[in-house]
């Protein structure tokens, strides 16, 4: 195998992540928002895998594993809270969500 | 054999890396989805190619099939127009963008400095494995403790979404 | 050679009451709640049958719980002695530790050997006799689930103590049973004096825990275990200066018996003892007299290999022991409640036991322990009969003459008095004879003095006790004369056997040369030179005239009391306030406790500093969140993006700066 698709494809993941940091930070639809962590938890998969390969150790896919049914369920809960969110107050846009400013 | 590798990794990591730039980039939620089911196909791709054939097949499974799926029903279900113009201030898009930056900086600097093996060939991460690790002692219990979890996410998306009863 | 049973006999012991008083503390409140029921509503058939007689058996669960016990442990002692002598004690123990903390570990593990035979024997055993007398003598209390279920865990509790391997397992067992005793002494807890005594007893208990806590403390740092076989074996791997006069052994030892002080009623902490007689007379007898007051001589002999080793800490337990035996037996003479006679009369006798101890005869003062829960809890159980057939009437000048109304109380009565004088060949002639030769055998001749004339004033008290219940007239009203009746066989039962044990166990126990199995496990004093032929007739002696004196006094001539407290008015005050123990108490909880508390601790300490600190940091958390509530924007977009440059900035921090 290629020796440098480890690195790389730790480099995309990092990439990846930063795109979708950028879209927690920048974008107004809860909706988007929420793609983009998912998009976040992605990137965070696809270095485990890389160092699983490096690492010869199985490990890292299980994490995977894992991150995926805590994606599962969060998307779950997540979406329902979206639609709570919307009944209440019409609108997907974060910001008007700022019930907690002290 | 090597080179077919290679150019399938890197088409799809380059095919990643843009619809993940277009999930963030678009003002349509339903073409952000899109796009992320995009990216995430070619992740599965890609952890093919890394040899975790088990993780793909669950990468299309259950993210492309469930949760994105989720995500359009509720698009439609809401039935969400286009993100509203209403740009940013100046000074959050800089910091942002400064603070992704200097993290993409130093965290690429640290993988480009680290000498990551590149793998045994004789690396195995057939579905049998992955079972007989997921139910050994070290991971049973986690296992079987993310089988509740994902029973009171359950529970807890029918509480939250259902209307309440006036 | 080994017998695999004895390793699980014992825990069978332990269970049997524990599991009596699990299933009546969880079922009690529902049985009594059916029983009424039933009763009200009317019925026949097996299933009403079952219904309406609920506490009945709830009372013969606790009763075969306790009888079983005592069964197995009979077996496992039965089996212990079919053993070799030098192979006698087993150390049976769960799989699992306790305690297991960076080097202290304390196994779950019990001890039966010797010495815890006899003491299971003697718990189960009478503990068992005590659960019969109950079910007559408490079986129309409303509340005698409530009285049975604890009458079991304390028996599990007492187990525990007297078969624990290690000093914390044994603590748990003395805490449980001071519990018990608490629960029961207040048992009837609306009456305010019942509850008083036992917040008193609880008290007075901590006083003496808490030195027992210290003590195994310091066991453990200067012995290096709180197991009981390897304390020995720590405190003889010291070095000789350890064993001065004020060594980390003595501390130990000196420690352990203010433990021993508390729940054995020494002085000073003997004030709770008599108070406990609030408690139902079966409870005086198991706890405040046959068993648990023991615990604490059960401690010091169980311990004895480390007490040997220092002087010091012996000469104090013989000097407290034989000073509380005799200022007991003192009070004892003036009181008139006849429970408070037997009370201070079991606080003299333990400080015998702890007389023998001090003197270095430990295997004595087990024998006499041993004796003394016969007879005193027949005297206890003799007492709770004449109280039952005088309606509640405790107090002996309301008595007199009840010898031909209830026959087999008085008896039994009678057998339990003799053996307590030291009549030969009843049972306390034996264990006392054996204190005396030890006191003289130790060359404590002033120790030996009190001990004897303590000897006579014990059976000058006992018959005193027995000439004004059973001799004279009827000095009641005639209400209450024509009330007199014998009490149930079920209370006459336990009566009779225990008067039969009073009777032989001294005998029994020179038959069997317990002394000799003993002292495998106890220390003991080399040659104690040959038993002087005088002593026996000499003890004798002062017990025939203490019982003659007490005739002449109380039945010939029945004016003679009052003309000499009148000639001693002094010293009968002095006796009466029981030596001022109580008023002392009361001054020092009073004013120097309570009122040293509220000037300092109080207004000083807790209002000025303790407040002052708390209410600071609130107005310091305030303002500070004054100060800060502006980050709070409520914007997630915002909150994300603090997290994400904490994030970095650390990131910067851990690759830039700390590696240098």
């Amino acid at each position: 195998m290629n020796p440098a698709l480890v690195p790389h494809a730790v480099l995309l993941s990092l990439a990846l992540f930063v795109i979708g940091a950028l879209g927690v930070f920048l974008r107004r639809n809860v909706i988007t928002v929420f793609m983009s962590i998912e998009l976040m938890l992605n990137a965070v998969n696809l270095a485990f895998v890389a160092f699983s390969r490096s690492w010869d150790r199985l490990d890292g896919q299980v994490l995977v594993f894992f991150v995926m049914t805590v994606a599962a369920a969060e998307a779950a809960v997540g979406l329902a809270i979206v639609l709570a969110l919307h009944r209440h107050k019409d609108t997907l846009d974060v910001d008007a969500f700022s019930l907690l400013k002290g | 054999m090597d080179s077919v590798t290679a150019v399938l990794f890197y088409a799809a990591s380059g095919l990643a890396l843009l619809s993940a730039m277009a999930v963030v980039a678009q003002r349509s939620p339903v073409g952000s989805a899109f796009a992320l089911i995009v990216t995430l196909c070619s992740l599965s791709v890609l952890y093919g190619l890394l040899g975790s054939p088990f993780i793909a097949v669950l990468q299309i499974v259950v993210y492309a099939g469930a949760i994105m799926v989720l995500f359009l029903f509720v698009l439609m279900l809401l039935n969400v127009k286009r993100e509203e113009h209403q740009p940013e201030g100046r000074g959050v898009g800089l910091l942002a963008g400064g603070l992704a930056l200097v993290f993409l900086l130093q965290v690429g600097a640290v993988v480009l400095a680290s000498t990551l093996q590149p793998g045994s060939p004789a690396y195995d991460a057939s579905t049998a494995r992955m079972a007989r690790l997921l139910f050994s002692p070290d991971y049973l219990y986690v296992f079987e403790a993310t089988s509740i979890l994902i029973l009171s996410a359950l529970v807890g998306a029918v509480v939250l979404a259902r209307k309440e009863p006036r | 050679m080994e017998d695999p049973l004895l390793n699980q006999l014992p825990f069978l012991v332990l269970l049997l009451p524990l599991v009596g008083f699990a299933v009546l503390a969880l079922f009690g409140d529902a049985i009594r709640d059916e029983e009424t029921e039933a009763r009200k509503s009317g019925g026949q058939g097996l299933a009403f049958r079952l219904r309406a007689e609920g506490t009945r058996g709830a009372m013969l669960i606790a009763c075969v719980m306790a009888i079983g016990s005592f069964a197995l442990a009979a077996w496992s002692v039965a089996r212990l002695l079919a053993l070799p002598a030098d192979a006698r004690f087993y150390q049976p123990s769960l799989t699992f530790d306790w305690i297991s903390v960076a080097g202290f570990t304390v196994p779950m593990g019990l001890l039966l050997d010797p010495l815890s035979s006899v003491m299971i024997l003697v718990v189960s055993g009478i503990g068992s006799l005590i659960h019969v007398y109950s079910v007559g003598y408490m079986g129309h209390d409303p509340e005698r689930v409530r009285y049975f279920s604890y009458l079991n865990l304390f028996l599990f509790f007492m187990l525990l103590l007297v078969l624990g391997g290690s000093l914390p397992l044994m603590f748990v067992g003395w805490e449980g049973v001071g519990l018990c005793s608490y629960l029961l002494i207040g048992f009837w807890f609306k009456k305010e004096s019942a509850s008083a005594a036992g917040m008193k007893a609880f008290v007075v208990n901590r006083v003496g825990d808490a030195g027992l806590i210290l003590g195994m403390i310091l066991a453990f740092s200067a012995l290096g275990s709180v197991d009981l076989l390897e304390l020995r074996l720590g405190a003889e791997g010291l070095a000789p200066e350890a064993f001065g006069a004020f060594g980390p052994v003595t501390w130990v030892c000196l420690l352990l018996f203010v433990g021993a002080c508390g729940k054995s009623a020494q002085i000073p902490l003997h004030v709770w003892l008599p108070d406990a007689m609030e408690g139902p007379t079966p409870v005086s007898a198991l706890i405040h007299a046959a068993t648990m007051v023991t615990a604490g001589v059960y401690l010091v002999s169980r311990l004895s290999p480390l007490f040997a080793l220092s002087e010091t800490a012996l000469a104090v337990v013989a000097v407290v022991g034989t000073a509380t035996a005799l200022m007991a037996a003192t009070i004892a003479l003036v009181q008139t409640d006849i429970k408070k006679v037997l009370a201070y009369s079991t606080v003299s006798q333990l400080g015998y036991m702890f007389l023998a101890c001090g003197v270095g005869a430990f295997w004595v003062a087990i024998f006499h322990l041993f004796t003394h829960a016969f007879f005193k809890a027949l005297l206890f159980l003799g007492s709770g009969s004449v109280i039952h057939a005088m309606s509640g009437e405790q107090d002996m000048r309301q008595m007199g003459g009840l010898r031909s109304k209830i026959p087999w109380t008085y008896w039994t009565f009678l057998v339990g008095t003799l053996a307590i004088a030291g009549i030969p060949p009843l049972a306390g002639f034996y264990s006392k004879d054996a204190i005396l030769l030890g006191a003289w055998g130790a060359h404590k001749p002033v120790l030996f003095g009190v001990g004897l004339a303590t000897a006579l004033l014990t059976a000058f008290y006992m018959s005193r006790l027995l000439f004004l219940t059973f001799f004279g007239r009827f000095r009641g009203s005639h209400e209450a004369e024509h009330h007199v009746h014998e009490s149930p066989a079920s209370m006459l039962v336990p009566l009779v056997v225990l008067a039969l044990g009073s009777v032989v166990t001294g005998w029994g126990w020179e038959r069997l040369h317990m002394g000799e199995a003993l002292n495998l496990v106890l220390a003991h004093a080399e040659g104690h030179g040959a038993h002087p032929s005088w002593l026996p007739v000499l003890a004798t002696l002062a017990a025939v005239v203490g019982i003659v004196a007490a005739w002449y006094a109380y039945v010939m001539s029945p004016e003679i009391p009052g003309r000499v407290s009148a000639a001693a008015r002094g010293l009968q005050r002095v006796l009466e306030e029981k030596w001022g123990f109580d008023l002392a108490f009361d001054w020092f909880a009073a004013r120097v406790v309570v009122g040293g508390s509220e000037s300092a601790l109080w207004k000083r300490f807790d209002a000025g500093l303790i407040d002052g600190t708390v209410n600071g940091l609130g107005r310091f958390v305030d303002a500070w969140g004054r100060a800060t509530r502006g980050l709070q924007t409520g914007l997630l977009r915002g909150y994300a993006l603090l997290i994400f440059g904490g994030a970095v900035l650390l990131l910067s921090y851990l690759l830039w700066i700390r590696p240098a």
